[in-house]
């Protein structure tokens, strides 16, 4: 048998069985269907497109198309000065903004060589890791959602309204705080903080629980996610996967414990680990994993910051702040552990000015999100809408 | 078996009643049903399933319009009505237009055989319950026609899902079913419910006349489920993956017209349910001694109270189901489909053949 050719398309082969039987064979026609999902999707958490390519239900590939929220956060950077960009982090990723102002306090800090009052460090500690649970309360409600379980979205949607209100009270807005400045905190946090803090924490731990019971043991969710989307350690540190996502793959590397800033190093807390034995190692159960647990690490971490947190009498928290923030000549790149991942701020300043020359901002969900084209092949539609919502991405964080 | 020996139905009582010549009593038989359904969908459907997962998830549900927010499902209604209908200018416009109407007929006229009393039934059919199976597949044709006439790939992955879904879930519920007709002897659904009364209420129904009548009723439960596309097997118009399957295109009268219709099937599967293997419109209640509980809640208006509150609890189920578990993947519902409930179901099959031969 001897293959001649194939004419017109792949599925049409022309093959000579003997001398003079030449053998036309076709398959089915079937085509692949382009499915344009998004940017109005339900479960692409904004504006988020994917180009899939579909045989049936299955996703052959799926392209993802960014840019729908790009705001230009790193030209506007440019423009203004080093205090007047913390609002603009605020609104990448809008989900955690006290993780990106701290983030880029660090950064700016680091430049400045600045020391920070030790109350600071641990009420930013405190609101960092407090809005830490609050993305991961919308992380885990929303992959709820993405996977049809409506009830448990709405019961972290309601433990994180009392984060919001928490948070509100400390800076007076719900989402876009502006409350960590550099060099300080924008105001000291209220007289009763520590108690309703306090009261949270008693409040939310039974809670937390209750998630776990309802969604993470349920069974119908194990077997949507368990095996789904895996991705094998040495491929997610190649991609530069960050935060949750790679502790899902089983890297043990979280940037509190392994590049300390702030007051973490004298705090304890465990870096949580898919163990294999409730999911696969990398796989979507795992991210939901790690992020189920590491709300409870935050709650520990709130509790020791509580327990550690000097009392001062008519503490200014704006006293460290410089009166004209003008860094020496120099490029530094600051990071911090981001409830997604790493995100770091790049910026390079010539000296003179009070504004940076380059701010660039390394954003975790980005590069979380540059595996999707290898993670959905082959997928089934609603693996691929698990696999979206395990990376949780925030879009504005992703466009910037 | 009827109060009114001379008359089998109250559809054949009424079905005569004409004034000059005019037939009205065949449009009030014909309007009855579709009175109930309407009511039932704006008063337990829309409003109860609202409040029903407000209280499940810690909110309040409507609260706004009228005392506890009892009006919002009429305000919802007069907001559909007045909003545009599109037909989108690629849509196939008659398989658009026709396919919410099959849908609601499919789930209308299995009302027919559903008996709500002794005589209160539309046709004592002689093959009721078959024909309460078969009727209730015409909304696939609906399904199908209004995925494909809309022109949307959503629509069509919807479409094509539920056609799969509810043309797989048909055998497991239909061998569910076959257990009942067979400790029943008839398909007829008067027939069905007769045999279940007697003067000790439950003790009389199907579901615990046999040792393994709970198999049947558990599958038929689950099948039921699927066939109407409530969750977790709600599949079809899984909203996060496709935007709302095969009703996305559909906007004002036709899409509360898609709703009515799958909210007059949730109450239809429930009353098959409760026919079969729960008495329908019997009481429940056991005569004890002197205390004639049975007796004095029996009767026409207690036998459709009866029914109506059995599919009613069902429907709260379906409810609670849907608003605590996630959804199914396409594959595990074909696999828990063909097998674990087909098997299933042919092995209740064959025990309650053999108890039905051999023990009772």
């Amino acid at each position: 048998m001897q293959e001649l050719g194939k004419a017109e398309s792949s599925t049409t082969r022309i093959t000579r069985q003997n001398d003079n039987v030449v053998v036309i064979e076709k398959d089915l026609d079937t085509e692949h269907m382009l499915l344009s999902m998004g940017p109005q999707h339900p479960s692409t958490h904004g504006v988020l497109r994917l180009e899939c390519m579909t045989d049936g239900e299955v996703v052959v590939q799926a392209e993802p198309y960014l840019g729908y929220l790009h705001r230009c956060f790193e030209k506007y950077a440019e423009k203004v000065d080093y205090p007047g960009i913390v609002p603009y982090t605020d609104r990448m990723d809008y989900l955690a903004g006290m993780n990106n102002e701290f983030a880029f306090c660090l950064a700016v800090e680091k430049l400045l060589e600045i020391e920070i009052p030790r109350r600071v460090e641990f009420i930013r500690v405190m609101v960092a890791e407090l809005n830490r649970i609050a993305s991961h309360l919308v992380a885990i409600g929303t992959y709820a959602i993405d996977l049809g379980a409506f009830t448990p979205f709405l019961f972290c949607f309601r433990d994180r309204e009392h984060i919001l209100s928490l948070l509100e009270w400390a800076s007076g807005a719900r989402m876009l705080y502006n409350y960590i400045w550099i060099g300080g905190l924008a105001y000291d946090v209220p007289a009763d903080f520590r108690k309703r803090m306090a009261e949270f924490v008693t409040y939310f731990k039974p809670k937390a629980r209750e998630l776990y019971r309802l969604l993470t043991e349920n069974e119908i969710f194990v077997q949507r996610t368990k095996g789904i989307g895996i991705m094998p350690a040495d491929v997610a540190i190649n991609f530069g996967w960050s935060g949750p996502m790679l502790r899902g793959s089983g890297v043990d590397w979280d940037l509190r414990r392994n590049d300390p800033y702030s007051v973490y190093p004298e705090l304890e807390f465990k870096v949580p680990l898919p163990d294999g034995k409730f999911s696969e190692v990398g796989d979507c159960l795992s991210r939901h994993l790690v992020r189920a647990l590491e709300m409870e690490e935050s709650l520990k971490i709130i509790e020791q910051c509580l327990d550690r947190m000097p009392e001062e009498q008519g503490f200014d928290s704006r006293a460290a702040i410089p009166k004209r923030i003008r860094p020496r000549a120099g490029e530094v790149y600051g990071r911090a552990e981001n409830p997604r991942g790493e995100l770091g701020f790049y910026i390079v300043s010539d000296g003179k000015s009070t504004k940076p020359l380059r701010c660039k901002a390394r954003s975790s969900c980005f590069v979380n999100l540059s595996a999707m084209k290898e993670l959905s092949k082959g997928q089934l539609i609603p693996d691929l809408v698990a696999i979206i919502g395990s990376i949780d991405i925030v879009l504005g964080e992703v466009d910037r | 078996m009827s109060p009114l020996p001379f008359l089998n139905t109250w559809s054949e009582a009424l079905s005569g009643l004409t004034i000059k010549g005019f037939p009205l009593g065949l449009f009030i038989v014909a309007a009855v049903p579709l009175v109930f359904i309407a009511l039932y969908a704006l008063t337990y459907g829309v409003y109860g399933e609202r409040k029903i997962s407000a209280f499940m998830q810690d909110r309040l549900g409507p609260m706004e319009v009228g005392k506890w927010g009892i009006l919002q499902t009429l305000a919802d209604i007069l907001k559909l009505l007045q909003k545009e209908d599109i037909v989108p200018t690629v849509a196939d416009k008659f398989l658009f237009v026709i396919g919410p109407g099959i849908l609601f007929v499919g789930s209308f006229l299995a009302f027919a055989v559903l008996p709500f009393g002794p005589a209160f039934i539309g046709a004592d059919l002689n093959v009721g319950l078959f024909y309460a199976i078969g009727i209730v597949a015409i909304e696939v044709v609906g399904i199908l026609a209004a995925g494909w006439g809309s022109n949307n790939k959503w629509s069509l992955y919807g479409a094509v899902r539920s056609v799969a879904q509810i043309v797989s879930y048909e055998i497991p519920a239909s061998i569910a079913l076959l257990c009942g007709a067979m400790m029943a002897g008839t398909l007829s659904m008067q027939g069905i419910n007769v045999l279940q009364s007697g003067p000790y209420g439950f003790v009389h129904f199907f579901l615990f006349q046999s040792p393994v009548a709970w198999l049947p009723f558990l599958i038929y439960f689950i099948a039921s489920l699927a066939e109407v596309n409530r969750a977790p097997f709600d599949i079809p118009e899984a909203e996060s993956e496709l935007v709302a399957g095969y009703f996305t295109e559909y906007t004002g009268m036709k899409f509360a017209v898609i709703f009515l219709a799958e909210y007059g099937s949730m109450f239809m599967v429930a009353a098959v349910l409760s026919v079969v293997f729960l008495g329908g419109w019997n009481s429940p209640l056991p005569n004890i001694g002197p205390v004639t509980l049975n007796n004095w809640t029996s009767g026409p208006a207690w036998g459709a109270f009866w029914i109506i509150m059995k599919g009613f609890f069902f429907i709260f189920v379906q409810m609670w189901l849907r608003w605590t578990l996630p959804r199914l993947r396409v594959d595990q519902l074909m696999y828990l489909c063909w097998k674990v409930l087909t098997p299933f179901a042919f092995i209740g099959f064959v025990l309650t053949a053999v108890w039905e031969i051999y023990m009772r």
